[in-house]
């Protein structure tokens, strides 16, 4: 097996899983009813992605380990999503600006995916883009909406971009791992799809009257599993608890 | 159904030589199997009951998605994950579909969603009972959507247009919910020691509950005999509690698990099973405020549409803004 490919493979699906998570702690307690059952659909969606992602890395590693495996039985250092994807929820307008920033990306990485030279995961991104296209367009719209509505959603919209900047740098790093699945034709260079992404974001925030914050440093540690924060133990006590309990049983 | 104790005329029921012509007319529609639409003459006990009916069933979906909610983060697997992320996404958008049918009366959904969280209005009693292993996921959907069902699918041939149409796209997704439920509790009651042992626990908190759900006796009720002369009530609740009985007996019976009533029988006279009644004083009990979840239920619904409300506010002006822009272009 290609260790690489695995470990690509396991930040596709780790994103998904831990942002669907988070995305599916709004259940029921969204501030409209439209936004309960959006909320909802983009979980269920990013869930679904992560069955895909998972399934084809357990089938990849070729140990025996299926999507259930990889999510319920690794711990906070296999994981390998990004730091942004498993910050706590906060408020409204945080939750849906780290979605924003989020779709942001994964839009363009999708995109760049659907080209390549490896026919399963240009299948996956084929299907998930579909979706994540649509993610993409309610968060923007949310996120203008709401940066460009009261005095108070402005400020806490800009709260949130505030909070959440030091965490967009990690989406472009890149890595032998990326090194690897460039030279292979597999997956994109992360740095290449930057130029994209501040043009789609700046166009958003002009729109939701935001000031992008001047200072770029960011976080690592999250897609390497090098450092996480301590959010994501948390997460994984809930997450996994059944399946860590009653290892005997099936469900 | 969701709906439980609505309170119609409070009169005896008039008989067709006892209306004006107007009323007749309308009673005449019913009878003979019309439907009545939003801009139809209709008499105020009906429309009253209506809003009544169909907004407790609208926040009975709303209240509904929290003790599901509650497992969504420890479902067991990614597709358990998934389903129950599903059906909560359907219920939020039953709820949806209500509160449109509600508004074709003449309520907002603001107002409605006011006289929820302020306690005027109520939502099914089953809601306020506590969800605390993994296979209440199952009972609730073997159960809960299992007598929903009861009460929803005669009501797909109610006489108002809107509610009657609402409930068609209802049911089709509650009976995926019930199969889905009955799939969990197939697994836990399959499963090992401790799943058997959660099956049956859920199991017995959840049968008196359930059975409650079609609220009590109603043979004597004036505001019964009203609603189903009407036809916004299609059965009395003791003919739908047998039928919910008589189904789910033989089920509990192939998944090996014991319906918590030791005078449950096949009672073959009847054609029916024998079962004993609920605790009723628990039932209103739970209707006055004190059942195990009432609080807590309240308390979310409240601090959801607090919390919210600058979201909303914030949409509002936004939406605002961009009117007056586009006006200011033309």
């Amino acid at each position: 097996m290609s260790a690489a490919l695995f470990e690509f493979l396991t930040r596709m699906g780790d994103n998904t899983l831990v942002l669907g998570h988070r995305v599916s702690e709004w259940c029921g307690i969204a501030p409209v009813l439209e936004e309960d059952i959006a909320l909802a659909n983009t979980a269920l969606d990013l869930i679904g992605q992560t069955t895909l992602w998972l399934s084809l890395a357990g089938e990849v590693e070729g140990k025996g380990r299926d999507a259930d495996a990889l999510a319920f039985h690794r711990d906070v250092w296999d994981f390998r999503n990004l730091l942004i994807t498993e910050q706590p929820n906060g408020d409204f307008g945080q939750t849906m600006m780290r979605q924003f920033l989020f779709d942001c990306w994964h839009v363009l990485y999708l995109d760049a995916l659907r080209n390549s030279s490896d026919a399963r995961i240009a299948a996956i991104a084929e299907k998930s883009l579909k979706e994540v296209t649509y993610h993409f367009e309610r968060s923007a719209e949310t996120v203008i909406g709401l940066g460009d509505g009261t005095e108070e959603s402005h400020r806490r919209m800009q709260a949130a971009l505030n909070r959440l900047w030091p965490f967009v740098g990690e989406m472009f790093d890149s890595d032998a791992v990326d090194q690897e699945m460039i030279a292979q034709g597999i997956a994109p260079d992360p740095q290449a799809l930057r130029p994209a992404f501040d043009a789609k974001l700046t166009d958003v925030m002009a729109k939701a009257t935001l000031a992008i914050p001047g200072d770029d440093f960011s976080h690592a540690g999250g897609r390497n599993g090098a450092r996480h924060t301590e959010h994501l133990g948390h997460m994984l006590t809930q997450m996994q608890w059944l399946q860590r309990a009653y290892p005997d049983a099936t469900w | 159904m969701y709906a439980q104790m609505i309170k119609s005329t409070g009169k005896t029921v008039k008989t067709l030589d006892e209306m004006d012509p107007q009323e007749r007319a309308f009673q005449e529609r019913i009878d003979a199997g019309g439907k009545i639409e939003p801009k139809d003459w209709m008499p105020d006990g009906y429309r009253k009951t209506l809003i009544r009916q169909i907004g407790q069933h609208a926040h009975s979906e709303i209240v509904g998605q929290l003790p599901e909610g509650n497992w969504i983060t420890r479902a067991p697997t990614l597709e358990r994950k998934a389903i129950l992320l599903a059906k909560v996404q359907d219920e939020a958008g039953h709820g949806l579909y209500l509160y449109c049918a509600a508004e074709t009366l003449g309520v907002s959904r603001d107002q409605l969603t006011r006289d929820l969280l302020s306690g005027k209005m109520k939502y099914s009693s089953i809601f306020n009972y506590p969800t605390l292993t993994w296979a209440d996921m199952g009972a609730v959907g073997w159960l809960v959507d299992g007598a929903a069902i009861m009460n929803q699918v005669p009501l797909q041939r109610t006489s108002y247009g809107p509610y009657a149409r609402a409930m068609v796209r209802i049911c089709k997704e509650e009976s995926f919910h019930q199969r889905q439920g009955f799939d969990i509790m197939m697994k836990m009651a399959n499963g090992t020691d401790a799943q058997r042992k959660m099956a049956q626990d859920a199991l017995n908190r959840f049968w008196g509950p359930a059975l409650m759900m079609f609220g009590p006796s109603d043979e004597n009720s004036v505001h019964s005999a009203q609603s189903m002369a009407w036809k916004i009530k299609m059965n009395s609740n003791d003919e739908l509690r047998q039928k919910f009985v008589d189904q789910t007996a033989p089920q509990a019976a192939y998944l090996g698990l014991t319906i918590p009533d030791e005078t449950l029988a096949w009672n073959e006279e009847r054609g029916h099973y024998d079962f004993a009644q609920p605790d009723w004083s628990e039932f209103f009990d739970v209707l006055k405020g004190n059942g195990p979840c009432n609080t807590e239920r309240l308390e979310a619904r409240n601090k959801a549409w607090d919390d919210g409300a600058w979201v909303r506010e914030g949409l509002m002006a936004h939406a605002a803004k961009r009117r007056s822009n586009q006006f200011a272009a033309e």
